[in-house]
């Protein structure tokens, strides 16, 4: 079971270390963990992507609101929030290959940021599917390099987390 | 009013009725320790930080309020360290305090130097490295506050040697306000129904008690719940003494070196109420076979521990005392007289004899028995970690009085320091200690500190030559091939007691224990009995590692 938990953390020194030490800790496995400063400068929000049984997703969500710094949890539902995902991918491009690159790049609504002479890098920003489906189609061209950022997401609608626990 | 920041540390531990603390200095604390000589607040000092860290568990263990150790940097801290998360297991509020080098040079590897809250972080509830002193009165009422509150435990605050100088306007906050942690007391109402209907319609209820009553003060409210429902219980090793060893509705400690009513009990159980036990291994062996019998309600003031180690049908987050007060408002009783006649037969059967000892040595269940019934009622044994644990586990008698050791570390050594803290807590009362010989020799240097700081020691010490758990592990185990656990090359500990001016005695039967028995507890002064133990004399328990 894969869960989302977008997690609001006071913004200060070894909060990230304390919050990731804890996963290591207790062996939860973390797919991405994205943070940032939100509105409030005092705030950061972290989104962690888990994966694990419903007990484990339970004890992480609890050892999580169990951390001093932790002001709130919330675990994310797939279809009912906004999830995005920045990925950039550095192609090996041989002159042959740029048109079909190209065609992909334009059917997955993916930019053409940067270019050498053997390489093109692209940028796409959309759900971390997308971002994969991405991948997939340019792997076999040969990926030189690759940065992701790890999911973040909003849940949809005009409710928002508020800053109590 | 102008200050530095040492001396504000000083005026903070006072505003928080801080009377004795237990430290070590070094280099990088001495601001600290310069300024703790204009305060009435008492220093201890044990021969080595862990000791210092040992003796404050137990000095808060007997005050419920947090107590504070302090160190110097880098292998001071790095000492603390083992006490530190020996109290963050079994949840004893401390305030660590630890001096750090200079703000300007950390990171440098500099002399004394390590990243101390970094390293202490997976065993602490939560730590400061502070970098400005003006934020000293902010951090310390903090770390009382969160020490003490919720599921206490051990709080740090690593103090740069520049910081203690630094000057700035003193003002201790009344209040404390962190917005991520908000410890509740009180039980759901919702939750409280439904747990006090479980209760009612129960068959065969049964309640287990652990430590988390104690660090709750919630003795009372438990065994008033028990009483008033007639609800038999069960302890861990950290709730022995909540209820009377000999109270009608106690069956004994579960678990691994647990009583086999106990087991039963829990085992043959349709309700188990866990107030304060997080059911960890020793206690509660085989949770998925549990959680598939019986219905499990969990109590805890951490809501982390529900369905962490045990699957629960309801959980109940809260603190002991308030919960247990509030279901007795609900008036839980059913009908289970004929559970509470087939415990008491299960109690009976329990009761064998001890098998013969062979000549010469001691039999430690029957002298536990009796030096436990032999001292004052509320008196406070503190037992270390091996056999002797077990032993003293298995067949200490408690009436109002407190079983003092390490449950959740296992920490040897435990015993001498922590019993130091706990008479200091409570110096009109009888405090016993209970070691192996083992752990003796790793902390018989705090006897000078029991003598510097006028503690009386009433330290028992099994005598058996080897490290006997883990010799019944290999027994057991391994096959009966015996590694490093011979103790061969000790010390005589009478001389050891003698060279610290302490007298003592050495027992080999039990024709001769009672008047041991009666010249150890005899006054306020130290004593050291050493009893001479089979080292084939096991605990006959199945170790599992």
């Amino acid at each position: 079971m894969r869960r989302i938990m977008s997690v609001l953390v006071e913004n200060k020194a070894g909060v990230l270390a304390r919050t990731s030490g804890l996963f290591a800790r207790r062996g939860f496995n973390i797919e991405s963990l994205a943070v940032g400063e939100t509105e409030d400068p005092t705030v950061s929000r972290m989104t962690i992507v888990v994966n694990g049984d419903e007990r484990m997703i339970e004890q992480v969500e609890k050892q999580l609101n169990k951390q001093i710094d932790v002001i709130k949890v919330k675990t994310l539902e797939i279809d009912t929030s906004t999830r995005r995902e920045l990925v950039l991918i550095k192609i090996n491009a041989a002159q042959q290959n740029r048109g079909e690159i190209i065609d992909i790049c334009q059917i997955m609504k993916a930019k053409i940021v940067d270019m050498s002479h053997t390489t093109l890098t692209v940028e796409l920003c959309d759900r971390p599917e997308r971002c994969n489906l991405l991948l997939e189609m340019l792997t076999s061209y040969g990926v030189a390099e690759l940065a992701r950022t790890g999911m973040v997401a909003l849940q949809k609608g005009s409710e928002a987390i508020a800053l109590k626990k | 009013m102008m200050m530095t920041g040492a001396q504000a540390m000083v005026k903070c531990l006072e505003a928080e009725r801080v009377s004795l603390l237990f430290g070590y200095p070094g280099a990088a604390i001495c601001p600290f320790y310069d300024s703790l000589a204009e305060s009435s607040i008492r220093h201890i000092l044990p021969r080595n930080e862990q000791n210092a860290g040992h003796a404050a568990s137990g000095y808060a263990r007997m005050t419920g309020k947090p107590a504070v150790c302090v160190a110097t940097s880098g292998p001071g801290a790095t000492n603390l360290f083992t006490a530190i998360a020996t109290a963050y297991m079994d949840s004893i509020p401390l305030v660590v305090i630890t001096g750090q080098v200079s703000s300007e040079l950390l990171g440098r590897d500099v002399f004394q130097e390590v990243d101390t809250t970094g390293a202490a972080e997976p065993f602490t509830k939560y730590s400061y490295l502070v970098k400005d002193a003006a934020e000293i009165p902010r951090v310390f009422k903090e770390a009382f506050y969160i020490a003490s509150t919720g599921r206490k435990g051990p709080v740090l605050i690593d103090m740069p040697v520049d910081i203690q100088r630094q000057l700035l306007e003193f003002r201790y906050p009344e209040k404390v306000d962190i917005r991520g942690y908000k410890p509740c007391s009180k039980g759901h109402p919702m939750q409280i129904r439904r747990v006090a209907e479980a209760i009612k319609t129960a068959k065969r209820p049964l309640l287990c008690v652990g430590g988390g009553v104690f660090a709750a003060g919630a003795q009372d409210a438990v065994r008033t719940l028990c009483e008033q429902c007639s609800l038999p219980v069960v302890a861990t090793m950290m709730g022995l003494g909540v209820l009377p060893t000999g109270h009608p509705l106690y069956i004994g400690m579960l678990g691994q070196s647990g009583s086999e009513a106990a087991n039963r009990a829990v085992e043959q159980s349709d309700l188990l109420i866990l107030i304060g036990a997080r059911a960890g291994d020793r206690a509660v062996a085989s949770p998925q076979t549990l959680e598939a019998m019986t219905t499990v309600v969990h109590i805890d003031i951490d809501a982390a521990e529900i369905g962490k180690n045990l699957g629960t049908t309801i959980p109940l987050v809260g603190d002991a005392a308030r919960v247990a007060e509030q279901l007795v408002e609900q008036h839980p009783v059913g009908e289970w007289r004929k559970w509470l006649e087939w415990l008491e037969a299960r109690r009976a059967e329990a009761r064998r004899p001890d098998a013969p000892v062979k000549d010469g040595y001691i039999d430690p269940n029957a002298f536990i028995r009796l030096l436990s019934e032999r001292m004052e009622d509320d008196a406070i044994y503190v037992s270390d970690v091996g056999e002797n644990q077990i032993w003293s586990a298995r067949n200490v008698r408690i009436r109002s009085g407190r079983f003092l050791t390490t449950g959740g570390m296992g920490t040897m050594g435990y015993a001498l320091p922590a019993s130091i803290g706990a008479k200091l807590a409570a110096p009109e009362k009888q405090v016993v200690t209970v070691c192996g010989d083992g752990a003796f020799q790793m902390a018989m240097m705090e006897l000078a500190t029991a003598n510097q700081h006028h503690v009386p020691v009433k330290l028992v010490v099994m005598q058996n030559g080897c490290l006997g758990l883990v010799r019944e592990i290999q027994q057991n185990q391994y096959r009966g091939r015996e590694v490093a656990v011979c103790l061969d090359g000790s010390p005589d500990i009478s001389g050891i007691a003698a060279a610290y001016g302490i007298p003592s005695a050495r027992i080999r039967s039990m024709d001769e224990a009672e008047q041991a028995i009666d010249t150890l507890l005899d006054g306020e002064r130290s004593f050291v009995l050493v009893c001479m133990v089979d080292p084939r004399e096991g605990t006959g328990q199945e170790a599992a590692v």
